[in-house]
């Protein structure tokens, strides 16, 4: 540790401002928070500062980062109990009077320190069917309008910080509905290919059934959250939720559909069949 | 995007197990700074007073007509007009004199239900009276006791819950409801001798504007007016009305939640008044 150079012994009034990281560290075995004191530098982000106890005075520290720009998603954390990016949260946003809490997402195990196993998410992902297209054009390609795509474009700025899924009290607060809730970035996933206009599988039961729509109770943590300001909620989940009650809940739908003798909705087994993570288990 | 790895040597995930130890802080402990209880407690306290003023109003059974002082003014809690106490300036739906109850009752059940299963006021109440969650990242009330009452969460997969789904029956009555109230605001120019209009006039335009606003913002209606298209450019009258119209309403639906209710207890509080003689209803022509 480097010695700080002393203000004081200069009799210099201009008292350099100083700041408190309380750092969660530690592991699965256990862990506590730990104060790290140091000056406080203008125009800093989180991530800086956190970057800086690392240097001076902690180098076994445990962060994850990479572009320092909010679009990787790689430092998701929660500072002072709120879920957000280090390098996109300003120092100058937060009180420095009282010691900054950061803390490792609470829904994800820990790895170490800051670090949490977010793998629940790419398990999750593995299980929602991608895009089955419509037949090519006569002339080999595929065209879509823009009004048709814009709102899954809304959805592609998603960076999978997944502090949506930090955040949603449903697998945060109980962690039993991992194992039959996707969280609001998949539910958006789903809802995205349900809004795709050349797609040609049908989600709606296999979103309640096994994605567990359902679980969600609009709360709207997830959009509160989220760097991206995506309308997760408004947008996505409900939007779901709707199409799953022509589905399974409207009666009238269902006897439209009898009397059109349109498609049923697709079952949530046959659903199941086409997903990467059936694919990956036959091979 | 999540690409999936299929590389055969690629490293194996950690797999997730359900009730693997997560460490971090306990997680009774609240982090945040901010004074996050501020929300629901301030919701709670609209939704409770408005609960309190509704019941007093719907039992009241007496002066939600102000036909007796000469305004043609009907609160929207007795609307449409079941008893024959509002048929001064010929008025009436139809002749329920066999109910001995407040007529107020069987009319509720329709705005109630509607906003009961709206997807903003489910937002409201889930956090502000259920406390699942209170707020963001604080812990769903009883969520931290092991084994206690609270600790499974079904959200709205279980009865009764799973019944959110038929909101769409509920907004149908809705529309029904808002053209009554619209139609009370018309007549609400009527005055025995001929048109004219009164401060309660404006208070019942207002009123109709505002349960519009409300109504076709709803989340079952953007979605039944073109937002369960996959494909708009075949429907493009749809979209429009999707786009812009329902859309812009929807992105204000809290707002139109919060006014049109707090304007719906003001309307019937404003007849009460008009009513009883407490004040008299300035004429404007
Ligand atoms: S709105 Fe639904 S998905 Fe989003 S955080 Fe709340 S419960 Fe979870
Ligand atoms: S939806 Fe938003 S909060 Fe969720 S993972 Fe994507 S960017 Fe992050
Ligand atoms: S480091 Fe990439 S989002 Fe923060
Ligand atoms: S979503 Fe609020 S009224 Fe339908």
């Amino acid at each position: 540790m480097s010695d700080t150079p002393t203000q004081t012994s200069t009799g210099d009034t201009n008292s350099q401002k100083k700041v408190t990281l309380k750092i969660w560290r530690g592991d699965a075995g256990g862990g506590q928070f730990v104060d790290y004191t140091l000056d406080y530098l203008d125009g800093e982000v989180v991530l800086d500062v956190v970057h800086r106890v690392q240097s001076e005075q902690a180098p076994d520290l445990g962060v994850r980062w990479n572009c320092k720009a909010g679009k990787c998603g790689s430092c998701s954390s929660e500072i002072n109990g709120k879920p957000s990016l280090m390098c996109m949260t300003r120092m100058s946003t937060l009180d420095i009077e009282k010691p900054i809490t950061v803390s490792p997402m609470r829904t994800f195990p820990i790895i170490k320190d800051l670090v949490t196993d977010v793998s629940f998410n790419f398990e999750v992902a593995k299980k929602i069917p991608a895009l089955r297209p419509k037949p090519r054009e006569k002339d080999g390609t595929y065209r879509m309008a823009q009004i048709d795509i814009a709102r899954g474009q809304e959805f592609r700025k998603c960076i999978e910080c997944f502090l949506c899924q930090n955040v949603c009290h449903v697998i945060r607060d109980h962690e039993d509905n991992k194992a039959h809730f996707a969280g609001p970035r998949f539910l958006m996933r789903i809802a995205e290919l349900e809004m795709h206009p050349l797609d040609t599988l049908d989600r709606r039961h296999y979103a309640f059934d096994v994605m567990g729509v359902g679980y969600c109770n609009i709360t709207k943590c997830c959009t509160e959250v989220c760097p991206e300001h995506i309308h997760i909620t408004d947008n996505a989940i409900i939007p779901l939720k709707e199409r799953v009650v022509d589905a399974r809940f409207d009666p009238v739908a269902w006897l439209g559909r009898t009397i059109m003798r349109k498609p049923k909705p697709m079952s949530s087994e046959e659903v199941a069949k086409v997903t990467p993570a059936a694919r990956q288990n036959q091979t | 995007m999540t690409t999936l790895n299929t590389e055969p040597d690629a490293p194996v995930p950690v797999g997730i197990e359900a009730n693997k130890v997560r460490g971090g802080p306990p997680r009774s402990e609240v982090l945040r700074k901010d004074k996050w209880w501020i929300q629901p407690l301030a919701i709670f306290t609209g939704l409770f007073a408005f609960i309190v003023y509704a019941t007093w109003a719907a039992l009241r059974n007496g002066h939600f007509y102000a036909g007796n002082v000469g305004r043609d003014y009907l609160s929207p809690f007795y609307s449409p007009c079941l008893t024959n106490s509002c048929t001064n300036n010929g008025y009436a739906w139809s002749d329920w004199s066999w109910w001995r109850l407040s007529p107020a009752i069987p009319i509720l059940i329709f705005p109630l239900s509607f906003r009961l299963s709206c997807y903003y006021y489910r937002k409201s109440y889930y956090r502000s009276f259920w406390l699942s969650p209170p707020s963001c990242a604080v812990p769903d009330a009883g969520s931290t006791k092991a084994g206690g009452p609270r600790s499974k969460y079904s959200g709205e997969t279980k009865f009764p819950l799973i019944l959110q789904n038929i909101h769409r029956y509920t907004w149908y009555f809705a529309v029904i409801f808002a053209g009554i109230l619209t139609f009370d605001a018309i007549a609400a120019f009527r005055f025995p001798n001929g048109i004219g209009m009164g401060l309660g006039t404006l208070i019942f335009v207002v009123n109709a504007c505002l349960i519009w606003a409300y109504t076709l913002g709803c989340h079952s209606c953007r979605h039944l007016c073109g937002g369960g298209l996959r494909k708009f450019s075949a429907s493009p009258s749809r979209h429009f009305v999707w786009k812009n119209f329902v859309s812009k309403l929807n992105e204000h639906h809290q707002l139109f939640a919060w006014l049109s209710l707090f304007w719906i207890a003001f309307a019937d509080f404003y007849t009460w008044l008009v009513s009883t003689g407490a004040i008299h209803d300035p004429r404007f022509f």
